[in-house]
């Protein structure tokens, strides 16, 4: 084990170093590409033996994972904002195939207008793509869900693809302290891919076919039988993850002081830690406030929302993204837990950080005097000016 | 000359066998025999067309050998990763092979199949060229010819097909510099399967634009689909050719043409075409020939 | 010689019955063509055993034996192709 100071695109590629991927696909894109340019580093200097290939566009980046996956290979991508949506197809097409792909994306704001800072709407607007989805706080988390992802990845009961999502420029290129675990542990760890999901010569296979009415639906009730498998999974992941390395990130949800919590504000990345010290400064003051870091939201982590929110007088939901014409997406599936567990408790939504416009501490404490005092449900957190009615 | 595979020598095993293709199917011939060259150790890449999906219904799959269904636009990509990952994985004896469509190769997959060039890659990519998007219901792709008619090129009073030429693909292919490229025909097998052989043994990224008549989208009955691909030739629209060590090699120079009206007029996708439309075709054949006989190493060798 | 081969098929009863991904064992063929043909062709003495009926089927039906080619009914479409590439009109077309 060593430490070093690392941006959370370096503390990413670090992860992926020692994954050990066999076949990696890259495509720049900003803010994800100091990623690419480090893992190209590493496969020069050779503390990273990988096929590293130069594709020329994020849809071939992906198409080529999947390929390789099917040959059963370990691969990485990464990419981020318009990269991401160029590559919608393939996002599908690989966990429909189940292909345990990871890949990193730095979320950015998506065009138009054309925009290169951090929000969240890249990503949450490919919830419904068939991947596992998992947002990090700092960089050393960036490199241990590295790891952890293909760890929850390759298992056979969910054998589907994970997205790590980075906060743009905040955490992608954030310098932080961050403990490198040595190689030894990784593969202890994390044992090398091994799938029947691939053609071999010995095995011939025909993949990717096609399945009509009479058997489809099945086909996607298992993948979706996958994804609720693979709640259990993640948290058996992060034991095996602490008991080598001794992190541990509690699984799909991190709360903090949230046992006897009357307030509770539910985040998602980077601005966690932000909103930590809020909580802590407002606790020193006796208010009964707390947080929970969504990790996962995708398997949604329903049964960690009902334990955490149970006895909350009202909760927000803090996210950098908006459905347009509703509210956050963010917000809407945490208000379905609620609502299916007849949980009795007021919801608000904030929508911040669209663009990168940053999120100050007075914004968060206002945020916990909303939902103390109540107010309008759906709220837009730093708009510079007044709305015309 | 004596170790070249022929009818008698090819493997009696089939590995396209089964499939849903319509009678007469010139794109099924190509891969079958395609397949039939590369053997076991081919590992297919298909991407959405007729070929996918004629021959992946879950539970029925037609190939013998690995095969894979890509993205449309993916063929080249998936290819790629498929060639990286069996490397990756320690096979050993095994050629990544693409079957690609017209529409799937020189439109929507073009893209790709540059980066992979680029890359060189150790791939095969063949493209079955049937002149339009088939699975689709015939509409028009970048390769489909001068006044043919197709279900979004109709013909009409005003417009009499497709008003744009045949994109000339294999040249865009051979502008990358690639290791091996060449055309070839469903209407001479010895020479694909010559092609093919050739092919497979090239290290990097190697071309085939193999025309494949499509009796539905043509408009010629079932069982003329050998013998259209033929007029073809015979007639001057299509030639069999190479790009080998940075040059170009004509493997037959016809010394006459047999009538193109004759080839034109066999088919339902030209029946409306009129003399001066005929007459267009006929220029822009004789221009490509003129062009083809000045530059081009055309010493006519036995393939 | 091996190629693609008709197996039993039922449709699966529990979800463990399907493959996992979409991937499954190549070459596994549930049903035939027969049904699509109005005519079958069949190979007469007339035949010279040149194989150009046998490298042109596009459906490889036409296979080799000890004494000649024979034709696999069971995906024979019917197309004729078959009938017009023989250079010595050995193969008739019959009708259904
Ligand atoms: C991204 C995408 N766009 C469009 C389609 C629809 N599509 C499927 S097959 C096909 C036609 C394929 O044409 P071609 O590549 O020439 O092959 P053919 O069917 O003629 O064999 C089209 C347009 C698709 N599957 N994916
Ligand atoms: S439509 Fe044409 S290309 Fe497609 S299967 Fe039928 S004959 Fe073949
Ligand atoms: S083409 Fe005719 S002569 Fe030749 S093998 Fe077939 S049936 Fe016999
Ligand atoms: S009729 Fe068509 S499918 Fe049947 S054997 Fe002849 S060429 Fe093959
Ligand atoms: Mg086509």
């Amino acid at each position: 084990m060593a430490k070093a100071f690392l941006s959370g695109n370096d503390a990413f590629a670090e992860g992926v170093r020692l994954a050990r991927p066999q076949v990696i696909s890259i495509y720049p894109i900003t803010p994800q590409t100091t990623v690419v340019e480090r893992i190209s580093e590493m496969v020069e200097d050779s503390s990273l033996k990988s096929e590293l290939i130069h594709v020329e566009s994020e849809h071939s980046a992906l198409s080529c994972a999947i390929g390789a996956s099917a040959m059963g290979a370990r691969t990485f991508t990464a990419t981020s904002s318009q990269g991401l949506l160029y590559m919608a197809e393939c996002l599908q097409y690989a966990s429909g195939g189940r292909f345990p792909i990871v890949m990193m994306n730095a979320n950015r704001s998506t065009a138009l207008p054309w925009n290169i800072y951090g929000d969240q709407r890249d990503s949450l607007s490919q919830l419904d793509c068939g991947w596992i989805q998992v947002y990090v706080e700092d960089a050393q988390e960036s490199l241990d869900m590295a790891l952890q992802g293909y760890h929850i990845a390759e298992n056979p009961l969910v054998s589907t693809p994970v997205m790590v999502n980075l906060d743009g420029f905040v955490l992608t290129h954030t310098y932080e302290t961050v403990e490198i675990p040595s190689q030894t542990d990784a593969d202890r760890f994390l044992p090398p891919f091994q799938t029947e999901n691939k053609m071999s010569l010995d095995n011939p296979k025909n993949l990717a076919f096609s399945v009509g009415p009479d058997n489809n639906m099945e086909f996607k009730y298992i993948q979706h039988k996958a994804m609720l498998d693979s709640r259990r999974v993640i948290e058996e992941t992060d034991a095996k993850f602490a008991e080598i390395f001794g992190r541990s990130y509690g699984g799909l949800t991190q709360g903090y002081r949230i046992d006897d919590a009357d307030y509770i504000l539910i985040t998602l990345g980077s601005i966690t830690g932000l909103c930590r010290e809020v909580v802590d400064e407002l606790r020193e003051r006796g208010e009964k406030v707390g947080l929970l870091k969504l990790r996962f939201i995708r398997p949604f982590p329903s049964d960690d929302l009902v334990a955490a929110l149970e006895s909350a007088k009202a909760i927000g939901v803090l996210e950098k993204d908006i459905s347009f014409g509703y509210e956050g997406t963010v917000y809407t599936n945490v208000n379905s837990v609620i609502a299916k567990n007849g949980l009795c408790l007021e919801t608000y939504n904030f929508i911040a950080g669209l663009g990168g416009r940053d999120i100050s501490r007075e914004n968060i404490t206002a945020i916990f005097r909303h939902l103390q005092t109540g107010g309008q449900h759906v709220n837009f957190i730093g708009l510079g000016v007044t709305i015309d009615e | 000359m004596s170790n070249k595979i022929t009818a008698k020598t090819i493997t009696d095993s089939e590995f396209f066998y089964g499939h849903k293709a319509c009678a007469g199917c010139g794109g099924s011939l190509a891969v079958r025999i395609a397949l039939k060259v590369l053997g076991e150790g081919a590992i297919s890449v298909l991407p959405a067309g007729c070929m996918s999906a004629v021959g992946f219904n879950y539970p029925h799959l037609c190939f013998s050998n690995n095969s894979i269904i890509s993205t449309f636009a993916g063929t080249a990509s998936m290819l790629t990763g498929v060639e990286a990952g069996a490397r990756a994985v320690g096979i050993k004896n095994f050629k990544a092979v693409g079957l690609a469509g017209d529409g799937g190769t020189a439109d929507i997959g073009i893209q790709a199949l540059s980066g992979a060039i680029d890359r060189n890659d150790d791939i095969l990519y063949i493209c079955y060229d049937n002149e339009a998007y088939m699975n689709t219901g015939i509409q028009k792709s970048g390769l489909t010819p001068f006044g043919a008619k197709t279900t979004t090129t109709p013909s009409g009073e005003n417009i009499h097909g497709n008003l744009r030429p045949k994109k000339n693909l294999f040249e865009i292919v051979a502008a990358h510099d690639i290791p091996y490229a060449a055309t070839a025909s469903i209407g001479n097998l010895p020479d694909f399967i010559n092609k093919i052989e050739k092919a497979s043994k090239i290290k990097g990224t190697a071309y085939i634009h193999v025309v494949a008549p499509c009796p539905i989208g043509w408009g010629i009955p079932v069982n003329e689909t050998i013998e259209i691909a033929r007029k073809m030739m015979d007639c001057g629209l299509w030639y069999l050719a190479e790009y080998e060590n940075g040059k170009f090699k004509l493997n037959k120079n016809p010394s006459d043409f047999s009538s193109i009206e004759d080839y034109l007029l066999a088919q339902g996708r030209f029946k409306h075409l009129e003399a001066a439309d005929i007459e267009i075709l006929a220029l822009q054949r004789d221009t490509k020939w003129a062009t083809i006989r000045k530059n081009w190493n055309n010493i006519q060798e036995e393939l | 010689m091996s190629k693609p081969y008709l197996r039993p098929y039922q449709k699966p009863q529990k979800l463990s019955d399907y493959p996992l991904g979409t991937a499954s064992e190549a070459g596994y063929l549930v049903t035939k063509n027969s049904g699509w043909r109005n005519e079958r062709p069949i190979i007469t003495d007339e035949c010279i055993n040149c194989l150009q009926c046998y490298l042109y089927c596009p459906d490889g039906v036409i296979f080799k034996t000890e004494d000649g080619l024979d034709i696999d009914y069971d995906f024979c479409k019917g197309c004729g192709i078959c009938e017009k590439i023989c250079p010595k009109q050995a193969i008739k077309m019959e009708v259904e």
